[in-house]
């Protein structure tokens, strides 16, 4: 998709709208959660594929932005009473507060050892709930009242509510980090992430590049965390575990790391894909170790075959099929395959200076 | 791969999974239904009363770690509660309707459960939520479930959290609280090692924190000469059991689940720590402890199974000991077992899932011929006969709270031997502890619970 | 006394920072091997360590066991690198990334499906009975010993290996550079199966040493891999040496937290790792032993 204006993107994000709207009425309530469920997941999803994808640096452990965004909109909503919409914003800017720590503190970082010291972030930032229960609720969590505003009417049912309110905040991540991605700011974390020096020596103030990565995506975990408490109506440690940011990671890259329909796509497998085959496997009545995790080994396989067949993602497989329709498109072809393969790009040069420093060892 | 042939697996795999993704959603769509009439009759036609409920069928709903860190041992107690139901609908179901119970997996993680709860209200349609397990994992099912009025009964867990009939007046706990069975530890621990130096080691969550509460109502500060506490993602407990030891404690009351009891026990063998342990129930099943233990028996300097290394200790326990087949208890759990769970082990959580059903059962029963759901709910608060429960419920309008005691034992052998009377409580600080007088019942011959 | 309990927290310490620092290992390997971060390193070595106690529990005999435990990982390992990882070689490096993860879930739910959910017991080789100096219990036993000693024997001779076989300089040759070693005639896809191979033997040696301590069920490892992740990266991905350093490093100052603070200090583990691991890579950001990088411009 080559979504290059404003007025474009906005149409877009319009039409989503309406047939979201559209299907939220139609479907039954479980699907209305279930979409609010996906766009929460594409909130964060989109944040972490601009910054692993666009910027280059990966991330293990976003989740713990999810959980500093969702447990403020917790606090807020519970001790101040805030409106959601002013707690939602609120958690913005503490998550991009945090983003703005991580990602000076990651600032030097590349690579594997980026991904280690997020993966770190992640596993021990829920810990700070246990050790200060008093304020977080320790294992139990934070309760989170969400209710339909009186205006909808006292029928409305609240996972419709919940849908469009995920689903409104969503779109519009999506529109900003589109309008992002195609600006400047998206052009110096492209040039960063293929050659630092080149992009140095062009001007580019590299370290407020990477740091202004971390803290968008942040922001979008953030938000993404706020959705999360309302929707599921509790915070908790339990919520936030490795298992989430991994998720996270996993459903940008299948999605087709670097562009935004890959974090639709990509949410859409993570939610979507454990439910269906559960469904598989409870219907043939097998014993209960065995058919719990019949769909846990499927799961796994299908991330391996999805990373074996597309390997540039859903999205990257769509445009290829989409290509060998329409016939190559001069615009994207290049900047498509230059992108992809450029994600750790310095760990080989360090290691090829190293050992030429090293000798033979 | 080459390019032309990759391209083709591609639309091959693009197609399949959007057929596949057709066939789901048309197959597993449903039509949210409209609550049926809400007359309780006493005509004798079965009539769909209420969602989840059809001429011949009851269908509930609960959320279990299947998978997961939690789920070892815990995964049992699912299971074990559909033997009991196979077996209810063999001899007659509940006034000719069969329990259908779908349970789902939440791996333990509270955003699973919100999805999995609103899937069986939203979607499946079930009657009420039975044995939803697990604190933090509940926790984030309850406002859901209250607040779309589904009889949410018997929660798997300990934390005194269901007892808000104000605020949840569709949720009801089941097994004993922490905080009263850390009373009734706690006050053993006072009456028969007055004078000794006594330790807590306890899980850093609500079920420790409660059960210290509990201890702390009973025992003297002046007794307690150290608290540890450990977080069970991390099995490197060595230093919490240095410091137990430095700290001199004759006795250590553990709030801990079964892995974390034998970690503890192996770590003091390695110390040449031996204090006495007084064990929560929910850490103290001598089949799992002993399983536990079994490949280090002869290492600790037991020279037959697993069984030296539980002897003594000390624990509480509010249904019939497993190893008493003159029970009538277990000797209709343990027949049920064998015929329709027969792989799982005949352990506490078997025995813990087949009472809770049994219980669930005996509530239906009362709630009528064509319940609604606020005839559970009502059936319950009305007071349940206490089963194979040792010690009476509390369920009333204003108390939601399950089994109210628990007796002390001794696992001697590999099994639990009861030392003592019941003894039952409340959660207050300075509620008194108090001798149950009651008779236990006796399971009912057919093994059904009679309406 | 506060001097025996310094020795026993820092001898727990040092023989869980052993575990981590054979998960480092078999990371650091197939990095340096590779390129590639195995994420289902402990995952494989849960499943490894399931192999042994079939075949302990079938014969009896707890060495069988071991030795079959570390056949499986070679098979294992060499499996998983031809199988699932070598089609990932020459794509975006994240995707060899997905590939671990999901070859992780899938040996969870398999060790679920053919063994079961449920705690299994796993023995240890040796005595778990404290050794003692005269009376004072020194906090470790002798399978402890046998733990520290296993891994760093397993260490010194994979470092012989390297420095003094003929394959070991094939195989760093191929990391080194691995068209001019395909120029030599190395067979450089078999130099890196050989290396995931070692990685799985190593990760199948941690699986067993630790799962007397974590009792054996499909999650065990989890989160001995984060440990022994950050213990690979606090030394340094490239270093073996690095590796046992962070390892001995993680386990003691952990032994510490947990040890001297009480009950804050267990909630405070992973924050203390994390704390570490942050000093550590704002000083050196490729790990303690990397070498000081020359920037060129």
């Amino acid at each position: 998709m080559t979504m290059q204006t404003l007025p474009r993107r906005l149409g877009v994000a319009v039409v989503m709208a309406v047939i979201v709207g559209f299907l939220s009425i139609k479907l039954n309530t479980f699907r209305d959660y279930q979409i609010a469920e996906v766009a929460t997941e594409v909130t964060a999803v989109a944040g972490l594929t601009v910054l692993t994808g666009l910027s280059g640096q990966i991330s293990l452990g976003n989740g713990a932005f999810m959980a500093i965004g969702g447990y403020t909109t917790a606090l807020l909503l519970m001790h101040l009473n805030w409106p959601f919409f002013a707690a939602l914003v609120a958690s913005a800017a503490v998550a991009a507060a945090a983003g703005a720590i991580v990602g000076v503190a990651a600032a030097r970082l590349r690579g594997p050892y980026l991904a280690g010291a997020t993966l770190m972030l992640g596993v021990a930032l829920p810990s700070v709930a246990y050790a200060w229960p008093g304020v977080f609720g320790g294992d139990q969590g934070l309760n989170v009242a969400f209710t339909t505003p009186a205006f909808l009417g006292a029928t409305f049912p609240l996972t419709r509510w919940q849908a469009w309110v995920s689903t409104a905040v969503a779109l519009v991540t999506l529109v900003l980090l589109a309008n992002l991605c195609y600006s400047r700011t998206g052009r110096n974390w492209r040039a960063v992430r293929d050659d630092e020096v080149a992009a140095a020596l062009d001007g580019v103030n590299v370290a407020v590049t990477r740091i202004l990565a971390f803290v968008v995506s942040a922001v979008c975990a953030g938000l993404a965390g706020s959705l999360l408490a309302i929707v599921t109506s509790l915070v908790a440690p339990g919520a936030f575990t490795i298992t989430l940011s991994i998720s996270l990671l996993t459903a940008a890259v299948i999605g087709g790391l670097g562009s935004l329909p890959g974090a639709l796509w990509g949410s859409l497998v993570i939610v979507l894909v454990p439910t269906y085959v559960t469904d598989v496997a409870t219907s043939h009545g097998l014993s209960s170790s065995v058919g719990s995790n019949i769909p846990i080994a499927a799961y796994g396989v299908v991330l391996i075959l999805v990373m074996l067949v597309f390997p540039q993602g859903i999205q990257g497989g769509l445009r290829r099929l989409l290509t060998a329709f329409t016939g190559p498109d001069p615009k994207t072809r290049t900047r498509h395959d230059a992108s992809a393969a450029h994600v750790t790009p310095s760990a080989d040069d360090a290691l090829a200076s190293q050992h030429e420093k090293e000798g033979t060892s | 791969m080459k390019r032309t042939h990759r391209l083709r697996w591609q639309a091959a795999a693009i197609m399949t999974v959007a057929a596949l993704a057709v066939a789901a959603c048309s197959s597993s769509s449903s039509s949210s239904s409209s609550p049926g009439s809400s007359s309780s009759s006493s005509s004798s036609a079965l009539t769909a009363s209420a969602p989840g409920i059809t001429p011949t069928q009851i269908l509930i709903g609960s959320h279990q770690p299947l998978t997961g860190p939690a789920a070892p041992g815990y995964s049992e107690i699912a299971p074990a509660s559909a033997a009991y139901f196979a077996y209810v609908n063999a001899h007659g179901g509940v006034y000719g309707r069969k329990i259908v119970y779908k349970y789902l997996n939440d791996a333990y993680d509270p955003t699973t459960t919100a999805s999995d709860v609103r899937q069986l209200v939203l979607q499946d349609n079930v009657y009420a939520l039975f044995d939803g397990l697990g604190t933090p994992t509940h926790l984030a099912a309850i406002s859901f479930l209250n607040s779309e009025k589904v009889p949410d009964v018997f929660v798997a867990s300990g934390c005194e959290c269901w007892n808000q009939p104000t605020t949840y007046p569709e949720t009801f706990g089941w097994q004993i609280d922490y905080v009263r069975e850390g009373k009734i530890l706690g006050q053993y621990v006072k009456q028969h090692f007055a004078g000794k130096k006594v330790a807590y080691f306890y899980q850093d969550d609500e079920f420790g924190m409660d059960g210290v509460k509990g201890l702390d109502d009973e025992i003297p500060a002046s007794m307690v000469v150290s608290k540890q506490s450990y977080v069970d993602t991390n099995v490197n407990i060595a230093p919490q059991v240095a410091a137990l030891r430095a700290s001199g404690a004759q006795v250590v009351v553990s709030f801990s689940i079964p892995a974390f009891t034998a970690l503890l026990k192996l770590n003091s063998l390695k110390l040449g720590f031996s204090p006495t342990l007084v064990v929560s129930n929910v850490g103290s099943d001598a089949i799992t402890l002993s399983g536990l233990l079994e490949a280090f028996a002869k290492q600790g300097g037991a020279t037959v199974n697993g069984n030296q290394l539980t002897n003594g200790i000390i624990t509480d326990g509010y249904l019939p000991t497993l190893g008493n087949m003159s029970n009538s208890w277990i000797a209709l759990f343990s027949k049920i077992h064998q015929q329709y769970d027969p792989k799982a082990p005949f352990d506490g959580n078997v025995l813990y899932g087949e009472a809770v059903a049994y219980t669930f059962v005996q509530s239906m029963l009362k709630a009528g011929r064509n319940p609604t759901r606020a005839d559970l709910v009502s059936a319950i608060e009305a007071g349940l006969p206490q089963g194979p429960a040792v010690a009476p419920y509390a369920y009333s309008a204003s108390d939601h709270s399950g089994i109210t005691g628990a007796y002390i034992g001794v696992i001697k052998n590999g099994a639990l031997v009861q030392e003592g009377p019941v003894l039952t409580t409340d959660t207050s600080a300075s509620g008194p502890i108090t001798t149950y007088t009651g008779t236990e019942q006796q399971a009912p011959a057919s093994g059904i619970p009679s309406p | 006394m506060p001097v025996v309990e310094f020795l026993q927290f820092t001898l727990s310490g040092v023989v869980f920072g052993m575990i981590y620092a054979a998960i480092a290992l078999s990371l650091v390997l197939i990095w340096r091997g590779t390129r590639l971060l195995n994420y289902a390193q402990g995952g494989m070595a849960m499943f490894t360590t399931y192999v042994a106690i079939e075949v302990i529990y079938h014969t009896g005999s707890y060495w069988a066991g071991f030795v079959v435990a570390l056949a499986a990982g070679v098979v294992l390992g060499a499996v998983c690198q031809l199988t699932v990882i070598r089609p990932t070689m020459n794509k975006p490096p994240l995707n060899a990334v997905i590939v671990t993860i999901g070859l992780l879930i899938l040996l969870e739910g398999l060790a679920g499906i053919f063994f079961g959910g449920q705690y299994r017991s796993f023995p240890a080789a040796f005595s778990i009975t404290g050794l003692k100096v005269g009376s004072t219990p020194l906090g470790v036993s002798r399978f402890d010993v046998f733990v520290v000693a296993a891994v760093l024997v397993t260490t010194l001779a994979l470092a012989a290996a390297f420095r003094y076989t003929s394959v070991g300089l094939r195989m760093r040759a191929s990391a080194f550079n691995a068209t001019i070693a395909r120029l030599s005639g190395i067979r450089v896809a078999r130099m890196l199966t050989i290396g995931w191979a070692l990685a799985g033997l190593l990760g199948a040696l941690a699986g067993v040493l630790v799962s007397p301590s974590t009792f054996l069920y499909p999650n065990s490892m989890d989160a001995i891999f984060v440990f022994g992740f950050t213990a690979a990266v606090i030394g340094g991905l490239d270093s073996p040496v690095g590796a046992v350093v962070g390892g001995l490093l993680l386990g003691i100052a952990l032994s510490y937290v947990a040890g001297y603070l009480g009950s804050k200090g267990s909630e405070l583990t992973s924050l203390v790792a994390l704390g570490i691991l942050v000093v550590v890579l704002m000083i050196r950001p490729d790990g303690l032993f990397s070498a000081t990088k020359v920037r060129r411009v």
